[in-house]
């Protein structure tokens, strides 16, 4: 088994990879939200939100989402996985999305729309 | 005694995959500051790792199964002038004013906010794969990732929650029916 040297163990990686992937699924989870509230705001919008009949305007929301998740976090890994980003900014941003999303997919808060 | 094929795939999704990934939180928050405290060393981080993954593949069994097999039989249009809308839980719910809420607060809540949990736990994941022992060194990334295993087992729980109520009260059913024991 591979065990690895003091060195390696000291090495401090940069924190673009991660920060790329919190920061994505803060996007991700926002256009989760975003797409809740407009598929339940406008009848037309939540139309073409339909993938998948049985499953109704829930395929679209949720793919949109996922896409939109997926695609942010190969983009931002790329640019950002071997250097060290503004940790701070970064994380502040993706919880207040994280925190928006949370109310967007709250029943209350949607209607509000 | 007997029971439906939908409402197997009804008790694998909710209690097989989703009550699983609740469990598994216990174990990933220990993991996750056991990892940070120093405790672990590279090589044992390997049946973390796995733990994790498991984690993941079951969150998304859990959301796929139920927005893509549970959730199409919940909201099945009956034809004009049923009167028996046991068969269609979403109906069902909504036929009543003391149900209604199960439907247009229980289930519009859980069918969107479960999501947050597959993506927050696959993040989490990925990140623990590319750092392992050295998120030790990265403070903010360590707690930000620990914040969002709380809202995964959030959103899982309300979702979890939901679902069981609904079920309660307007169980998914039809489909093959299984007969377990014959009556005494």
């Amino acid at each position: 088994m591979h065990e690895s040297s003091p060195n390696e163990l000291d090495r401090t990686l940069p924190n673009g990879f991660g920060a790329a992937a919190i920061f994505a699924a803060g996007i991700g989870c926002f256009s989760l939200g975003v797409f809740t509230v407009a598929g339940d705001a406008s009848k037309s919008f939540a139309r073409h939100l339909i993938f998948y009949t049985p499953t109704g305007p829930l395929s679209g929301v949720t793919t949109c989402a996922i896409a939109i998740w997926l695609l942010t976090w190969v983009l931002l890994s790329l640019r950002w996985r071997s250097r060290d980003v503004p940790l701070r900014q970064v994380l502040t941003i993706a919880f207040v999305l994280l925190g928006v999303s949370l109310l967007l997919t709250f029943p209350p808060i949607i209607d509000l729309f | 005694m007997e029971i439906t094929l939908r409402s197997v795939l009804t008790i694998l999704h909710g209690m097989g995959f989703g009550a699983l990934f609740l469990l598994a939180f216990s174990g990933a928050f220990f993991e996750l500051v056991r990892t940070w405290q120093g405790i672990t060393t590279p090589s044992s981080e390997r049946p973390v790792r796995i733990y994790l993954l498991v984690m993941v593949v079951l969150s998304w069994l859990t959301v796929l199964s139920g927005a893509y097999i549970i959730y199409p039989w919940y909201r099945a249009i009956a034809p004009p002038g049923t009167a028996d809308l046991s068969a269609y839980p979403q109906l069902f719910l909504k036929s009543h004013p003391n149900t209604i809420g199960w439907h247009s607060f229980g289930m519009e809540w859980k069918e969107h906010v479960a999501w947050i949990a597959p993506i927050s736990i696959t993040m989490v994941t990925a990140v623990y794969f590319h750092y392992g022992h050295q998120l030790r060194n990265h403070h903010a990334l360590r707690r930000a990732i620990l914040i969002f295993v709380a809202i995964a087992f959030f959103a899982a729980a309300v979702a979890g929650f939901s679902g069981a109520m609904i079920n309660k009260y307007a169980p998914v059913q039809g489909g093959h029916i299984f007969h377990l024991l014959h009556g005494a």
